[in-house]
Order: structure tokens, then C-alpha cells, then sequence
């Protein structure tokens, strides 16, 4: 009951985020999908050693967060419950892995390196994803496949899934709130009502589509499904990829820690 | 059991993307030669409904755990092979971008793990096989089941397998299979039970819905012969291709400065160079710290193949640039906010 809850409420708010208006909301959602896919493909390109080095990928994530606004608590709250699946892979690196390697005179495995690398490229990979719904909101995410000249009939399926999932989400918990009223138990469903719980919902929506689908022949539905007129990527939109695309492989190709780092110490002079 | 970003190669990243868009395609070609448009509101509906049931915790009997519904199997047994592909797919897309379940370079890895293994391998061979033409209570029951595991287990091996191709984790394959296999079978049971009740309930209510399904075979019999030699050519291809430009030496990067410079790497070199190591002996504020420190601890020769760019010099001054970096973008993310309320301010 508590993940609908949570599920419905998650939606919801992402929702509301992108609606909002800032300079990155503003931008073309292509750009935006563009500049996220690129900076991804670069971020988990480095080898499994890597963790200082993927430091200024952190620069990203900041940047949209910060000019776009975002609150950082829903975006911490959804990576903590992302967080364990990514740390208990990479908590068994420091078992396999034998070999150690000194850092700052202390000899540690070099499997906890890994563990650093995968937490790092998770977490920032993960909050990128997470900042592109945040700006651009199912629609524009539509808006840029169509672009991207994937089929319309997938597009207006995916829309049609997102539009409809709050409302089975709302079914499913009022389903299982009856049943939990009616049955004094835990939130667990018995396995006696799995079917019938299941199928209900099940029966209940196929109605539901079948009646979705004449409202929409009565309003006149051709297998058109009208996302909203994309203006053509302008010079800015141009830009904020290029510039993303070049600063994160320049990040990709100088380690500009250990740049900073030697500027800093003295070392490697 | 969904992917994530952090655990695979662009190479891995994009071949299963290639695959994925390759099964898409040709679902999405065969869906619309055989499609009424009633079908895409129950396509959209469905996927909406797999995500709520998704939410919904099952006891799972005599364990005191509980699990939930994964939804592939179904999918493909009401709504057909490639309706189901594509709906699951729709579903994944939902997850990784709202709910950050598999990221999106890993998304090509789910939608196959998930969708296509179930879809298009267990449910064509395993579960048309095991219902026959027609349906019986008992028969549903126990091919829903053996069809949720095989196409679970197959999936959780495709999760092995895209790890492991990546090499972004130390996990031997060997305890990586011992380990993904009996957990997905034991998820595979539970999917199977809460399937096949699901699916007989609905058979005993409204056997027409089941017999539609069957009978609508509307979205196409399954070649598939045709889709896998299509698929695994497409894979091999971008593997291929990927796997050079992957591959450490050199690395994708390396071998374009490579190839634009004639130099693995670029030399910094001339005035620029000695200007720039002049700054660095005036701006130091921790000058040769971390080479005298260090200079004594010799590296091992493991260490020196496991990671040869770290010895105790060049760690300190990634530590602290490291933490520089990390300042600079606190800095930038301040700065930015601080304009963002000045800015508030005087509207």
C-alpha cells in the first residue's frame, strides 16, 4: 500500500518539477535527452579503476540542478532508494579483487576502488536520468523520440501507459485497501486472493480501455495522438549540447583533479 | 534485477541498444500491419496496469517475505508477443526516468533482459507449446509457471553475461552465475504463481478475453528464426565495431587523438608548458608534501599492473583535486543560485 502511495506521489512530483520554468526547462527536449546520453555514455566509458578522475563529471548534475532550480530532496530521497542495489554489487568488488594499491601511504584492496568507481558512476549516472524528467517532463520526452523518428504508434502507447498509470496506481490502492479493511492482516496479500484480486484489476481494465478507447473514437481519434507542436532546436539549444558534449570530453580526456591536484601540491613538476 | 549504468561498457550499453531497437522495430512493423486501433489504448492500459500490479505485495507462503509481479508473462499472453514487448519496453522507459530503476545507457540491457526473454523466447517456445489449443485450468496454471521461470532465468543470465562483457566489476563468473540464478528462481516461482492465478481467474470469469487473446494472433505468429538471425547480426555488428573502439589499447579516446595527432596522448609541450609549471611552483600550497611522503613505500609489482597510475604522489594530488573539483562545483551550483534569487528579487 505504501509503495502505490509512494509510486503515485513520485510521479506526481517529478511531474509538478517539470513544469516548472527555468532556462534549462526552456531548452528543446532534444537537447536536453542529447546532452544526458552523451555525458552518460561518457561517464561509464572510464575503466573500473577510475574514481578521482570521474570528479568533474560532478559538474553536470550541479550545473541543471542549480539553473533549473531543482529541490535536491526529492532527488537525494530517489537515490537512496536506488543506492543499495548499486552498493551491494559493488560491496563484493573488495572480495574478488586481491590486488592493493597505496594511497597516501596506506595500502588498501584495489577492489575498493572499484566499489568507489561503481558507487560514483551510479550515483551520478542515476542523478543526470533523474534531472532530465525533472526539466523535461513525460511530453517532451515523447516530443524528442518523435524527433528521433521513433514510430508513433510506440510514442502514443508509452503516453498512453504514463497517462494511465496514476489511475490504475489509484485502483490498485483502493483494491488493496478494501481488501486489507475486510481482512484484519498485514499488508501482505494471502496467496487465496492473488487471482481474484489480480484478475479483477485485471477484468476492471480492459473494460477501462475498451471504454477509453470510444470516448476517444467520439472525440474523433485516428491513431493520432497530438503531443504538442515542437518548436525547431534554436542556437541555444545547439550550444548547451555542444558545450556539455565538449566539456565532458575534455573531462573524459584530461584528468583534471590530478591537474589541479600537481598545481596544488607541487608534484610532477 | 534491472541493470544499471555504473555496471556496464558503452560497448555492452549500446550493442544491447541495438538489439533492443532492432526487436522494437520489428515488433512495432508487425503490430501496425495487423492492428486495429482498439489495440493501442489496451496496449497503453495494460502497461499501466503491469506498472500498478508491479506495486502490489504478495505473501509469499511460508517464507514470511514477499514478492511482486514482474509482468512480461502477461503482457505476452494477452496482448501477444510484440504488443507485449513493446508495452513492457514503454514500462522500463517509465521506470528508468522516474524512478531511476536502470539508468538510461542500461535501458537497451532491460528491455531486452526483461522483455525479450520473455516475449519472444519463453513464451513462443515454452508457453504456446505447453497450452496446446485449448485451455484448461491446470494447464494454464503450470505453464504459466514454467514459463515465468525459463524466462527469468534467462534473463538474470543476460544480466551475467552484460556484466561480465563490461568488466566494470571484479565478480568471477562463476559465483556471479551461482549467485544471480537460484535468487531468480526463486523470483520466478513467485511470478509464476501470481501469473498463473491472475491469468485462470481471469479465464474463469471472462473466457473470452483469454480466447480473443489466443484466437488474435491478429499481432502475428512468431518467426522466430527470422527475428533472432535479424538480432544476432545487428549484435554482433555493433559488438564488433564497439568492442575496437572499447577495447583499453587504445581506447576509443586515445586512438582518435591518435589517429588526429599521430600521438597516443598529447604532449604539452613548448612555452605554454613551461609557462603553466612556472604557475604550478608558485601557486603550490602543498609543494612536494606528497612525494617525500610517499616516495618510500615502493610499489608492488601487482599493484603496478593492477593500476599503474597510482602511487602515493600522484594519489595525494588526486585527493585533492579531487576535492577541488568537488568545491568548484558546490562553488558553481552556489553562484548560480545566488543569481537565481538576485534575479527573484528584483522582478
Amino acid at each position: 500500500m505504501s509503495n502505490i502511495v509512494n509510486a503515485m506521489y513520485n510521479i506526481r512530483q517529478f511531474d509538478e518539477l517539470a513544469r516548472r520554468d527555468s532556462l534549462i526547462h526552456r531548452m528543446h527536449p532534444l537537447a536536453k535527452l542529447l546532452a544526458t546520453l552523451v555525458y552518460t555514455v561518457l561517464l561509464v566509458s572510464y575503466d573500473k579503476y577510475a574514481t578521482i578522475a570521474l570528479l568533474p563529471f560532478v559538474f553536470f548534475p550541479v550545473y541543471v540542478a542549480a539553473a533549473a532550480k531543482i529541490p535536491l530532496e526529492p532527488l537525494l530521497k530517489r537515490l537512496l532508494y536506488i543506492e543499495p542495489m548499486i552498493v551491494g554489487i559493488g560491496l563484493l568488488n573488495p572480495l574478488f579483487d586481491h590486488g592493493t594499491v597505496v594511497v597516501l601511504g596506506y595500502a588498501i584492496s584495489s577492489g575498493w576502488l572499484i566499489f568507489l568507481s561503481i558507487f560514483l558512476k551510479g550515483t551520478l549516472a542515476v542523478t543526470s536520468a533523474l534531472l532530465l524528467i525533472a526539466t523535461t517532463g513525460m511530453d517532451g520526452v515523447a516530443l524528442s523520440l518523435r524527433k528521433l523518428m521513433v514510430p508513433k504508434i510506440f510514442v502514443l502507447q508509452m503516453m498512453l501507459t504514463y497517462r494511465y498509470i496514476s489511475v490504475l496506481l489509484e485502483e490498485a490502492a483502493r483494491t488493496v485497501q478494501a481488501y486489507d479493511l475486510r481482512a484484519f492482516s498485514s499488508q501482505r496479500l494471502k496467496r487465496e486472493v492473488w487471482g481474484p484480486l489480480l484478475g479483477q484489476i485485471l477484468i476492471r481494465t480492459m473494460d477501462r480501455a475498451q471504454r477509453i478507447y470510444d470516448a476517444m473514437c467520439l472525440r474523433g481519434f485516428s491513431g493520432e495522438y497530438c503531443i504538442g507542436k515542437a518548436a525547431r532546436p534554436g542556437w541555444k539549444d545547439i550550444i548547451y549540447v555542444m558545450t556539455w558534449g565538449v566539456l565532458s570530453a575534455a573531462f573524459r580526456g584530461i584528468n583534471l583533479p590530478l591537474w589541479l591536484g600537481n598545481l596544488l601540491t607541487g608534484a610532477g613538476k | 534485477m534491472h541493470m544499471a549504468d555504473a555496471l556496464i561498457s558503452p560497448a555492452v550499453g549500446a550493442t544491447m541498444w541495438a538489439a533492443t531497437a532492432g526487436a522494437a522495430a520489428y515488433s512495432i512493423k508487425k503490430v501496425q500491419s495487423k492492428l486495429d486501433d482498439k489495440k493501442i489504448p489496451l496496449m497503453g492500459v495494460m502497461g499501466a496496469f503491469i506498472f500498478a500490479a508491479q506495486m502490489i505485495n504478495f505473501s509469499i507462503p511460508g517464507t514470511g517475505s514477499s514478492g511482486h509481479l514482474g509482468g512480461g508473462l502477461i503482457l505476452a499472453i494477452l496482448l501477444g508477443p510484440y504488443a507485449g514487448f513493446l508495452a513492457m519496453a514503454s514500462i522500463l522507459i517509465i521506470q528508468a526516468l522516474f524512478f531511476a530503476d536502470g539508468g538510461l545507457l542500461a535501458l537497451g540491457c532491460n528491455i531486452f533482459n526483461l522483455g525479450f526473454f520473455t516475449c519472444f523466447v519463453a513464451y513462443p517456445l515454452v508457453y504456446k507449446n505447453m497450452i496446446g489449443k485449448e485451455f484448461f485450468a491446470k494447464r494454464i496454471i503450470i505453464a504459466s509457471m514454467v514459463t515465468a521461470i525459463i524466462g527469468l532465468q534467462l534473463g538474470a543470465f543476460g544480466v551475467v553475461l552484460e556484466t561480465l562483457f563490461s568488466g566494470k566489476t571484479e565478480l568471477p563468473f562463476s559465483s556471479f552465475v551461482l549467485l544471480m540464478q537460484p535468487i531468480h528462481l526463486a523470483i520466478g516461482i513467485v511470478e509464476g504463481l501470481v501469473t498463473a492465478a491472475a491469468v485462470s481467474f481471469v479465464w474463469k470469469a471472462r473466457p473470452e478475453i483469454m480466447e480473443k487473446a489466443a484466437l488474435n494472433q491478429a499481432l502475428g505468429a512468431l518467426p522466430i528464426k527470422k527475428v533472432m538471425i535479424g538480432l544476432a547480426a545487428i549484435a554482433v555488428f555493433t559488438g564488433a565495431v564497439l568492442s575496437w573502439f572499447a577495447s583499453s589499447h587504445p581506447d576509443g579516446l586515445e586512438w582518435s587523438m591518435f589517429k588526429t595527432s599521430g600521438k597516443e596522448e598529447l604532449e604539452a609541450s613548448g612555452n605554454i608548458h613551461q609557462k603553466l609549471a612556472a604557475i604550478q611552483g608558485e601557486t603550490a600550497f602543498l609543494p612536494d608534501y606528497g612525494f617525500k611522503a610517499a616516495g618510500k613505500i615502493e610499489p608492488t609489482e601487482e599493484q603496478t599492473e593492477k593500476w599503474p597510475a597510482v602511487n602515493g604522489g600522484t594519489s595525494l594530488s588526486g585527493l585533492v583535486g579531487g576535492m577541488m573539483t568537488l568545491l568548484l562545483a558546490a562553488f558553481m551550483g552556489f553562484i548560480i543560485n545566488v543569481k537565481n534569487k538576485v534575479k527573484k528579487r528584483s522582478e
